[in-house]
């Protein structure tokens, strides 16, 4: 067991896991943020990407004890006071989504782009989102979510 | 009030899921609950010799394990086969037993034989390693093109086959043949697909000791049929102790149609260890077990005379059922398929002549389209190749087969109501300036890269139906659909519809068409699907139809509600029913301004006392309350169609394929919500590109799947696409009220032989199978340098 001290979406955490634990199953099983999503096993499908320390990471690659001291951010922890992040009001308004389960990875993973890019072409976009697996929209309308958020933040 | 039905309202389901608060089964946890592993065949066909559990049963948080010898016992029943087709002979359909946990032999890698509970997920995955399985190992039947020829692999199921199955003449595409300029011939591969929703399946199942009623969580696209099924044919507990419950579902895509023999095996536990169990597949268990799509060997024969009219076509084809047949697995290779083989055109004579049969793979099954993008791709690929023998260009061999009257008398089966082939294939035309190819070709050229053009015109056959015809061609079940439409008496409405959305929108596109038959805003109309215990029983979501069949039923519910609500109205307002009229949510008496909304009428049926000096606002004989539920069973299918050309770019260098312009124009008739819609055909798209270029299913030999995650199964990404083009014909459906045609399957029909088409069209003509690899492609742009040098 290893004690593991986070700020989670702005909350303290301390808590006493098996050294095993990945962040994924520590934000699920134990935090019960179940926002984060698993859909694979070979850190491919991205649908459990998280922010560390303000950058995006695949939630399923980190032991949560390694990461002891910082501060993570999850689908959750976006909203301010009931209103949603940029990125999530235009991912709504774009029909950026449709079953919702790689969502919230590709969210995060969209507004770490941002954070490097601020204002990415297409192509800039689809090759940043390589590592987000979405079944059911063809990605033509989250890039066009993205870009859509690009123009409001 | 204006029309919601054609609007781009913005989804009610959306906040849910962008803010992580999503209910998928995955996400739901039971106090007190164990968890479930699996331990599965690793081999592809073997017999079981013996299980040793003793071991593990003495690990650590070991709460039970239970095996085929226990299902026996109990005597719970197996996973069935939904359609019973006939061969041409008249002879029944062959289907073997298929338990929920093997007893005596396994027959794919992943078939599960023993399941263990313990305590903690890793505490079950530590015991699963010490049950010791006894396997004697027997030679799997892997290879499609050699099944028949093959030991059978189920007892008493000669050749391995299913059954051999006729649709059409035989002998009238014998006389059309005999009249041919020329016989066009193809032999085709349709790759297998894995299905790959992004959620994994999971179950969570919950048994209450005091009601004895089991409560299970799960991820399907029709939990009443689950339910029925666990209950009628596995005999896990009569269907009112059983409650089964789909919440948020992330994608199905079909894979998500069948009840799994997961759902069996931990509902009939939870009540065999009183204790909560939960479930969830790891994405190479996904691969390994959820039901795979396509898989079919081809071989095609279009008639044609020299000016390229169409005179005959027919094909015999092999289609792979896996190692089982399951709930569409007998139906996707027939009636889904041979009626569709014949596409958009006029031919005079067909048949379609099917042989399905089991190997040592994963059940096949519905995969979007199911059937119809095998029968497009085959039909399709073979209108080119015409088109290339006879010197035609491939628009102008299509418009001149097209039907030109509606209803048109497709050659097999179906009376499609309406449709304009002509108008579809001239819009996509222009929007994809087809006449401009030869100039981009030339540019490409001289960058070195080969340039190809891909056009296919589809129709389909969705929204399944009637219950009568398709009861009459084998289904077990009818495929009507239910609805309930609630009034509450402060005015909200609660709308409950048998079907399920597992990414498809029903919350918002259903309280689009029921705010527009009630006249109620739609914030205040909340979609309820999912949970048996909540609406009655309906068929669930597949095919495309949905909105096709359960749309209507809620209109038809909503219909009700008005009728009654009507009478009501009247007698409030001291008027005759032929008075008043029902107009944007208001009863209005003619040529007065004497009316009331429909809420006021909906809060009198809930407290009929005296008002507004009426002694009661019902008439009599009226019951109170305002509730009403209509069953929908549609005259017919419903028949999209449309258009798509593509251009891909070879880098002859390395094979590549990049796919560069992509053209969709189809005719879903009515349009409800044209960004939803928009989003299933780009969608749809992606996954026949996925077909096309880059997505394979490949068994070697044993029998092991080698492309069981995603660092070998190739799912497209964002990077691979182009912006798609999109644009609509709109010829209505006559056999419903709102003129819908299903949207959903449409782009994984067309997409496969578009793309082929551009790539074989880079190719000079080159046949290519699909996927076309770099590796494939590479080889094929060699052999072209090596002719093109010989011509030269």
């Amino acid at each position: 067991m290893k004690r593991v001290t986070l700020e989670v979406n702005g909350k303290k955490i301390d808590k006493e896991i098996p050294d095993h634990t990945i962040l994924s199953v520590l934000l699920r099983d134990i935090l019960n943020l179940t926002g984060t999503h698993i859909g694979c096993d070979t850190s491919q499908c991205g649908a459990c990407v998280v922010h560390v320390d303000g950058k995006s990471i695949k939630s399923c690659t980190a032991f949560a004890a390694d990461l002891s001291g910082s501060k993570i951010t999850t689908i959750e922890g976006l909203a301010k006071n009931g209103k949603m992040h940029p990125m999530q009001e235009a991912f709504k308004k774009m029909h950026g989504l449709q079953c919702g389960f790689c969502t919230p990875g590709m969210v995060m993973s969209a507004i770490d782009l941002l954070k490097n890019n601020k204002n990415p072409s297409d192509s800039e976009i689809r090759d940043w989102l390589e590592g987000n697996i979405c079944r059911c929209t063809g990605y033509q309308n989250i890039v066009a979510a993205v870009k859509e958020a690009a123009s409001k933040m | 009030m204006a029309s919601l039905v054609g609007s781009r309202v913005e989804r009610k389901e959306d906040k849910r899921f962008l803010t992580g608060k999503g209910r998928y089964t995955a996400d739901i946890n039971i106090a007190n609950q164990t968890y479930a592993i699996f331990i599965r065949s690793p081999h592809a066909r073997a017999k079981i010799k013996k299980i040793d559990t003793s071991k593990a049963l003495k690990a650590s948080g070991v709460v039970d394990i239970l095996t085929g010898e226990h299902i026996a016992q109990d005597k719970i029943g197996g996973l069935i086969a939904g359609w019973a087709i006939r061969s041409e002979d008249g002879s029944e359909m062959k289907c073997p037993p298929n338990p929920p946990l093997a007893k005596d032999n396994v027959n794919f890698v992943g078939d599960p034989v023993a399941v263990v509970f313990a305590e903690t997920l890793d505490e079950a995955k530590t015991a699963a390693e010490l049950v010791k399985v006894d396997y004697k190992e027997l030679k799997a039947v892997v290879s499609l093109a050699d099944t028949m020829k093959s030991e059978a692999i189920h007892e008493g199921i000669e050749k391995n086959l299913c059954y051999d199955w006729l649709l059409g003449d035989r002998q009238k595409v014998k006389e059309a043949f005999d009249k041919a300029d020329k016989i066009i011939k193809l032999d085709i591969t349709n790759n297998r697909l894995i299905p790959n929703a992004m959620e994994p399946r999971a179950c969570v199942v919950d048994y209450n000791t005091a009601s004895e009623e089991i409560t299970c969580y799960t991820t399907s696209q029709n939990p009443h049929l689950s339910r029925l099924i666990m209950s009628a044919f596995g005999g896990v507990t009569p269907e009112n102790k059983l409650r089964v419950i789909a919440p948020d579902v992330g994608g199905g895509f079909g894979s998500k149609i069948n009840l799994y023999n997961e759902e069996i095996v931990c509902s009939w536990a939870s009540k065999k260890i009183e204790r909560p169990i939960k479930w969830v597949a790891e994405r190479t268990e996904s691969f390994l077990t959820d039901t795979h799509g396509r898989d079919h060997i081809t071989h095609a024969e279009l008639a044609v005379t020299n000016d390229g009219k169409f005179l005959g076509f027919k094909n015999e084809t092999t289609a792979n059922l896996g190692a089982y047949a399951r709930v569409f697995g007998t139906v996707t290779p027939t009636y889904l398929f041979g009626p569709c083989a014949t596409g958009v055109y006029v031919m005079p004579a067909a048949y379609s002549n099917v042989k399905a049969v089991y190997t040592n793979t994963a059940p096949v099954d519905a995969y979007r389209g199911a059937g119809r993008p095998e029968a497009t791709y085959t039909i399709e690929r073979i209108v080119d190749k015409a088109a290339i023998e006879l010197g035609m260009d491939p628009i102008e061999i299509r418009m001149k087969n097209f039907p030109t009257e509606f209803p048109f008398k497709q050659t097999l089966v179906h009376q499609v109501d309406s449709g304009d082939y002509v108008a579809g294939l001239e819009k996509a035309k222009q929007m994809s300036d087809y006449d401009g190819f030869a100039a981009r070709r030339k540019d490409s050229e001289s960058r070195g890269k080969l340039r190809g053009i891909g056009v296919t015109t589809y129709f389909e056959a969705c929204g399944i139906a009637p219950s009568p015809v398709v009861m009459m061609l084998g289904c077990g079940v009818g495929l009507w659909e239910s609805a309930e439409v609630r009034f509450n008496p402060t005015g909200q409405v609660t709308v409950y519809t048998g079907s399920h959305s597992h990414g498809q929108s029903h919350d918002t596109t259903f309280a689009q068409i029921a705010a527009d038959e009630l006249g109620v805003p739609f914030e205040n109309i909340d979609v309820v699907h999912g949970d048996t215990d909540k609406g009655t029983f309906g068929m669930g979501t597949y095919g495309s139809r949905s909105l096709t069949v359960g749309g209507i039923a809620i209109i038809n519910a909503c219909k009700k509600i008005i009728t009654k609500a009507k009478k009501v109205a009247a007698k409030m307002l001291e008027a005759s029913e032929d008075e008043v009229e029902f107009k944007d949510g208001e009863f209005v008496v003619a040529k007065s301004n004497k009316k009331k909304t429909i809420g006021e009428v909906a809060f009198a049926c809930y407290l009929p006392g005296v008002r507004d000096e009426v002694k009661s606002p019902l008439p009599e004989g009226e019951e109170p309350g305002l509730k009403e539920s209509a069953f929908f069973d549609p005259a017919n299918f419903s028949f999209p169609a449309g258009s798509h050309i593509a251009e891909v770019e070879i880098n002859p260098e390395t094979g590549e394929v990049k796919l560069d312009k992509y053209t969709a124009v189809d005719d879903f008739g009515t349009i409800v919500n044209p960004t939803i819609v928009e989003g299933q055909v780009h969608g749809g798209i992606a996954q026949g590109v996925g077909q096309a270029l880059t997505e394979n299913a490949e068994y070697n030999e044993d029998g092991q799947l080698i492309t069981a995650s995603y660092m070998d199964y190739t799912m497209p990404r964002a990077d691979d696409f182009p912006e798609f083009q999109l644009g609509f014909t709109c010829t209505k459906a006559t056999t419903n009220p709102l003129g819908v045609k299903g949207c959903g399957e449409a782009g994984s029909i067309a997409a496969p032989p578009t793309i082929m088409n551009a790539v074989i069209n880079a190719l000079d003509g080159q046949e290519i199978s699909m996927p076309a690899t770099a590796e494939k492609v590479w080889k094929a742009c060699k052999e072209l340098k090596k002719s093109n040098a010989k011509a030269a």
